[in-house]
């Protein structure tokens, strides 16, 4: 039924526009349907009913359960402050102010039309006054002026909840912005009458910035920086207050042909978030407390101070990546979390790799002379000339991407091969930088390079032989050869990095 | 009565003598400042009167001796509207505080208690406008508001737990009054923290409630980056006269806005 109202309401608005001229418009008027569910004025189901029923409120990544109530009860929600030493990052601690110890804030879950008994507790260990603005709360300032509390005290206030929906509370005592961005913030869901529609697993994942005095994975314990916060310049960015919150022995997890919901907020205090996850597509996203959702979204916009319910199905097993899409703060500065999906493998929806060979686009040359030159090598024929047709192949497929086709490198990046005083003045050496990489400043033909050659791991004996054969004899170079033996020779004196390839 | 206290006091004072001397006092020197919350609207600088300021917090032994004269502040004997359950709670005893806190600042006292206390000396507690004019000193300037690396030093100590042990009095250096322990060791009382934000006759400042909630706090107070004073309000708002806190401290003046 509900599903059909906005149909309803859609061909009652082209009735309604069709008949404006007409002098039918009154009746049309009173047969047209709401286009709206009535937000907080259809919200109010009467007073409480039955016992008095005590919240269960969990901790990140946890949700509790689905109300499963029909009737508007009085609820009383206990949260207390505390303001606690945690682990932001590895090795880096941080003076969190916390709504029931954890950042986010415990999660809060209620029905529309509840009426909420709020008990505010602040530790007395606390060094702060703190208060709360439901956004889910219908009154000035969201609750804030009547849970204001001092250390060691407590405050009670009363708030019915008209609105359904997916609500950010937080600390809203003077300076705000450090409340918040010590991680004073949670969520509440309001739930529609019906509630929600089943799934399989429900997480709690909550976005926050953090300004430490120290750098990004500085170590030690790091004060809060108010010229960074002023400056919106954020060491941190984070989902549920920890760069480890939700990876590795704390990932999310689930299994594949699942149905999975995540409530998703940010608490800023500054950042909008640009919500992914990799590899999946939202089925559907409900904005705020939209009761009508978007589909197939694959990165959704939660504004600071805002959340959104997003629901996707598992298909298929591996770990899948949350992140802030404004993607440096993902991989510099934290916001990262892992969804471990198990399960069988299908190969038919995503096969994993299936190929990995070498690709040289339009420099596709005959692989042939290499065959010839293996070959030869093998009887002991092999001529200079076969070494330098089979290196020419190779050195196209490998290293001409830097070192150009013509030899010449790229000035101040990469450096030339032809005439090169480097490379001529020293073969083994040579062999050893094809082997084992080159990094680090080194000068050729009177000009200096700095930069980094990867180890070629992937050539074997004869393969570097070929290749700097034809470099000794090619652009102008006309210096010699370089066997097989040269190579094992080099290699049998060079230590391998562990884990290195050969 | 006060009178008689005072009077009571004056003849014990020579068997506190070392007390005495820890509640030194440093002459202020009179001047304007402008106050984060403007006296009036429009008007930017307060001016002050010269006064005497405790050098440091008053400590738990000084406070120890205070309630030998006056018992009836004890935390057994104190009337219920004066304090609350918190009030003295980590002594030992309703008349002796542990040793290790002898030279601590006391806390866990009521605004009345912190008033008595100083009233038993023939002092008062410092005006918020005289607390926020010292405090506003660094340790090598008369104002070092402006001074982020100053403001920064401050806000620290809001990034410290407040589970830790407090320090003896005196363990920060003295700024450029000579007063210590106004930053990074407690929250003080004032004498005008309940009429300066939470119910007032006084007008002038405008709507008594701006400061309980920060929303509107930030559209009427001056220096929004001078984050460690906006906390000190938001502190001093949060607490009514009988509440405690395990934070929460004082010390004394004298002389000043009415010559006392």
């Amino acid at each position: 039924m509900k599903r059909l109202l906005p149909v309803l309401a859609c061909s009652a608005t082209l009735l309604l526009a069709a008949c404006s001229q007409g002098n039918s418009v009154p009746v049309a008027q009173a047969a047209a349907p709401e286009s709206d569910t009535g937000g907080s004025r259809h919200g109010d189901f009467g007073p409480p009913q039955g016992e008095p029923i005590k919240a269960v409120l969990t901790s990140p990544p946890n949700v509790p359960p689905a109300t499963q109530r029909n009737y508007p009860a009085k609820v009383i929600v206990e949260l207390e402050v505390t303001e606690v030493d945690m682990q932001i990052a590895d090795g880096v601690t941080y003076t969190f102010w916390t709504f029931g110890g954890t950042v986010p804030g415990s999660f809060i879950r209620v029905r529309q039309g509840d009426t909420v008994e709020f008990h505010l507790k602040n530790h007395p260990s606390s060094k702060m006054p703190h208060n709360i603005d439901l956004h889910g709360v219908t009154g000035p300032g969201g609750g804030a002026a009547s849970s204001f509390t001092a250390p060691g005290h407590s405050s009670q206030f009363t708030f019915k909840a008209l609105n359904q929906g997916l609500y950010v509370y937080h600390c809203a005592t003077a300076p705000v912005g450090m409340h918040v961005a010590n991680g004073m913030y949670g969520l509440i869901l309001v739930e529609p009458p019906e509630g929600l529609s089943p799934v399989d697993h429900e997480f709690y994942v909550m976005q926050g910035d953090f300004y430490t005095v120290g750098k990004y994975r500085e170590k030690g314990h790091q004060p809060f920086d108010m010229q960074k916060a002023i400056d919106e310049n954020p060491t941190y960015v984070l989902f549920n207050g920890a760069e480890s919150a939700l990876t590795g022995p704390r990932a999310l997890k689930t299994q594949t042909n699942q149905k999975v919901r995540m409530f998703v907020g940010n608490g800023g205090p500054n950042l909008v978030s640009s919500f992914h996850v990799i590899g999946e597509i939202f089925d559907k996203v409900q904005y705020e407390g939209g009761t009508r959702f978007q589909e197939n979204v694959q990165t959704t916009l939660i504004p600071a101070g805002g959340a959104a319910t997003v629901e996707f199905h598992t298909e298929v097993p591996g770990n899948y990546v949350l992140v802030d899409h404004s993607i440096f703060r993902a991989f510099n500065k934290g916001a990262l979390a892992i969804l471990e999906v198990a399960g069988e493998q299908r190969a038919d929806i995503y096969s994993g790799k299936q190929l990995d060979e070498m690709y040289i686009g339009d420099k596709m040359a005959s692989m042939a002379p290499v065959a010839e030159a293996v070959k030869a090598s093998s009887t002991g024929q092999l001529t200079k000339e076969q070494q330098i047709q089979a290196g020419a192949v190779l050195f196209k497929g490998t290293c001409s991407t830097c070192h150009q086709d013509t030899g010449q490198g790229i000035p101040n990046v990469f450096p030339p091969l032809a005439k090169s005083d480097f490379l001529l003045a020293d073969k083994n050496r040579a062999i050893g930088i094809v082997m084992n990489g080159l990094s680090g400043p080194v000068t050729v033909n009177g000009a200096t390079y700095n930069s980094v050659m990867p180890p070629m791991s992937q050539l074997n004996d004869d393969e570097i032989a070929n290749i700097l054969t034809y470099a000794l004899n090619s652009w102008g170079n006309k210096d010699g050869t370089v066997s097989v033996e040269d190579v094992k020779k080099v290699r049998a004196n060079t230590k391998r990095p562990e884990g290195a390839a050969h | 009565m006060r009178k008689l206290m005072l009077a009571l006091l004056l003849a014990t004072s020579a068997a506190n003598a070392a007390a005495a001397e820890q509640s030194a006092t440093t002459v202020i020197p009179g001047g304007k400042f402008e106050s984060v919350l403007p006296p009036a609207p429009g008007v930017k600088e307060v001016s002050l009167k010269p006064f005497q300021l405790d050098r440091r917090p008053v400590t738990n032994a000084q406070f120890a001796t205070f309630l030998k004269t006056q018992p009836q502040w004890r935390r057994d004997k104190i009337a219920h509207i004066f304090a609350d359950d918190q009030y003295l709670s980590h002594w030992q005893s309703p008349a002796e505080p542990r040793k290790e806190d002898l030279q601590r600042p006391v806390v866990n006292v009521s605004w009345f208690a912190a008033t008595a206390y100083c009233e038993s000396r023939g002092a008062r507690l410092p005006t918020w406008y005289e607390w926020e004019y010292v405090a506003a000193a660094s340790n090598t300037a008369r104002d070092g508001r402006d001074d982020p690396a100053w403001r920064q030093q401050i806000l620290n100590w809001y990034s410290r737990s407040g589970r830790d042990a407090l320090p003896t009095v005196g363990s920060t250096p003295a700024n450029f009054y000579g007063i210590q322990d106004l930053h990074g060791v407690i929250w003080e009382w004032v004498e005008d923290a309940s009429g300066m934000l939470v119910s007032s006759d006084n007008r002038e400042q405008g709507d008594p409630n701006v400061m309980r909630f920060c929303g509107e706090g930030a559209l009427t107070m001056e220096q929004k980056e001078n984050y460690a004073t906006l906390m000190r309000i938001a502190m001093l708002s949060s607490m009514k006269a009988r509440y405690t806190g395990g934070a929460m401290g004082f010390r004394c003046a004298t002389g000043g806005r009415d010559g006392k």
